[in-house]
């Protein structure tokens, strides 16, 4: 994985990668699909519950709870580490903790996801060049 | 048991646990769906059969226990283990654990609970409630590699249990009069194939009697 990725995903990415093989080549692709798909429905929520003021502490840690549940499965770590430092502030009431370190999530996420896209698609180009190859020497 | 109708494993008399059995089916209930992906392919890579659903009503309504349908529900094949997660908006990992559990039809079926979280109160409980184990989030191939081969053992413990009380029964039959009468009733509850706990203390009341 090296160091493009060193820091936004721990070894819980690299255990999904061992889950693949020739049957199921794209699993990881498809978790991280599936993330990205349910993370953005999260944002939203707690965006849309983060404008109505005064602050629903409860909600928004249930959403953190989810958020920080599947950021984990996927090995999401700098991720992981907003979602639990939102949570503290939801514990602790403190409503510009948490719009702060919201605004941090959200750029850890855009981050995480260019970098994934640009991971898969090197992945998959590397396929085609290793395809490649073969072809031409037949 | 409900259990033994898949299962049917053929116990040599050595005891060998290498025969081929059949696939677990098992029912994984999560309302994430990352981690019901990331389940259900641990699963299958276990070579498990694998039914996902997003949440303690669904896996009630997988079961037929929801009261809609009676005992028919909507699954037509056996479940073996069922894999929940603790935290669910709605029914509770605990919550189906307890109605699992309080069903004669299902409370054979072994209930491995899975949590981000690791609270020992909350452990605890579940154990109690009869769970069979407790997986710490997120789960491993090793974790649920260990769950498979602790269902696979008791179930060929309750299949050997069951053969080697069933030839003390009619050794008995053969060499003694039946000591009172609760052997014959014993001899029919086996045929009942109770729980393997039921099963364990049935045959420490045969060795009593001998």
């Amino acid at each position: 994985m090296g160091k493009f990725m060193q820091g936004y995903l721990d070894e819980q990415f690299m255990e999904l990668e061992e889950l693949q093989d020739d049957a199921n080549p794209n699993f990881v692709e498809e978790v991280a699909a599936s993330y990205f798909k349910d993370s953005a429905r999260l944002i939203n929520n707690i965006d849309q519950a983060l404008r109505r003021g005064p602050l629903d502490f409860n909600r928004l840690d249930s959403y953190m709870h989810q958020f920080k549940g599947s950021s984990t499965s996927i090995g999401a770590s700098k991720v992981k580490t907003e979602c639990t430092m939102f949570r503290e502030y939801c514990r602790a009431g403190n409503a510009e903790g948490c719009l702060r370190t919201f605004q941090e999530l959200k750029k850890e996420h855009a981050t995480l996801r260019k970098k994934l896209e640009h991971y898969f698609q090197v992945q998959a180009s590397d396929q085609l060049c290793v395809i490649n190859q073969l072809q031409n020497m037949c | 048991m409900a259990v033994g109708e898949v299962m049917r494993m053929e116990i040599p008399a050595s005891g060998d646990l290498s025969v081929t059995s059949p696939e677990l089916h098992v029912l994984a209930v999560d309302d994430s769906i990352v981690d019901r992906k990331v389940i259900e392919r641990l699963l299958r890579i276990s070579a498990c059969k694998v039914t996902t659903v997003e949440s303690g009503t669904r896996a009630l309504q997988y079961l037929g226990l929801d009261g809609d349908k009676g005992a028919s529900g909507l699954n037509d094949l056996k479940v073996n283990l069922i894999v929940t997660d603790y935290s669910m908006p709605g029914l509770t990992g605990y919550d189906l654990l307890k109605k699992i559990k309080e069903s004669s039809a299902f409370r054979e079926i072994p209930v491995v609970i899975m949590s981000s979280e690791n609270i020992l109160p909350r452990i605890e409980q579940c154990l109690k409630e009869g769970a069979e184990d407790f997986l710490l989030k997120p789960v491993k191939l090793a974790d649920v590699k260990r769950i498979k081969e602790l269902i696979m053992r008791n179930e060929a413990e309750d299949c050997k249990t069951i053969s080697h009380s069933n030839k003390r029964k009619l050794a008995e039959g053969i060499d003694t009069p039946s000591p009172s009468s609760s052997s014959s009733h014993d001899y029919s509850s086996v045929k009942d194939f109770p729980s393997s706990k039921r099963m364990k203390s049935e045959s420490e009341n045969l060795s009593s009697l001998l």
